[in-house]
């Protein structure tokens, strides 16, 4: 059971790029060494919508993680804590997420295949255990 | 709700009083914007704000987005009102599930300093 995360943490604008580098590098080598994969995206310095430890502006860094369990993300968490230029950071759980969207894809997919060879609505098993508004 | 009490002592808000005089239990405006919701038809002003609701459609159901994220800032600041609060669906008309999700995307962002608390966001 493989799950997702989302890490996204804003770094202070005055910290050098080789130091958020190599913090970054830590994180992902935390990861990997613990058997999950890690895919990182710096966005780049921007304004934050409110004062964040005297900061206007922050480096924000988003960190993709897939790890069977949880313990790999505490983990991380507890490093981000503990780092001193990390100003915020939150965690998303997103294999959920993902899992509503394949599954309203594969609808969207089946409903459109029956559709195309017979203008009847289909009253599939799976359309009557989803939840999500199929009313569209 | 004392206010409406005095409405002869309040000359400047002639424009409310015909909607206070038909008796609706809801605190009126003073300005004589329009009735609340649950009031009969009366000022047209935001959408969302008499019966017929103009049939205004969920943007989402609309153009099929499924995923609400934290992360699309210019999507969720549409849904946010000037002060930085959540717009209720009845004048936005998302329709209650993708309002839910975006309510969640936006308190999420609001927690990793995208979307503020309060203010504008500058």
């Amino acid at each position: 059971m493989n799950r997702s995360y989302e890490v996204m943490f804003i770094v202070r604008p005055d910290m050098p790029d080789e130091d958020l580098n190599k913090l970054i590098s830590t994180l992902e080598s935390s990861v990997t060494s613990a058997g999950g994969t890690a895919k990182s995206e710096v966005w780049g310095k921007r304004r934050l919508a409110y004062k964040v430890a005297k900061f206007n502006e922050g480096i924000f860094v988003l960190l993709v993680i897939e790890a069977p369990g949880g313990a790999i993300v505490h983990e991380v968490e507890r490093r981000l804590r503990v780092t001193e230029q990390v100003i915020k950071f939150i965690t998303v759980r997103t294999d959920e997420e993902l899992k509503r969207l394949e599954k309203v894809k594969k609808i969207r997919e089946s409903r459109k295949k029956t559709s195309a060879a017979a203008p009847v609505t289909p009253a599939t098993p799976e359309a009557g255990a989803e939840p999500a508004p199929t009313a569209v | 709700m004392a206010d409406e009490v005095k409405a002869p002592s309040a000359p400047a808000a002639s424009g409310g009083t015909d909607a206070r005089g038909e008796g609706r239990t809801d605190r009126g405006d003073r300005g004589g914007r329009g009735p609340r919701p649950g009031g009969g038809p009366g000022g047209p002003r935001e959408g969302g704000r008499k019966y017929f609701r103009r049939k205004k459609v969920c943007k989402f159901c609309v153009e099929k987005i499924e995923a609400v994220n934290y992360k699309d800032v210019r999507l969720l600041a549409q849904f946010v009102a000037e002060s930085g609060k959540i717009t209720p669906r009845r004048l936005t008309g998302v329709c209650t599930p993708h309002q839910r999700r975006l309510s969640k995307a936006i308190k999420q962002a609001r927690n990793i300093a995208l979307l503020p608390f309060a203010g504008r966001a500058q």
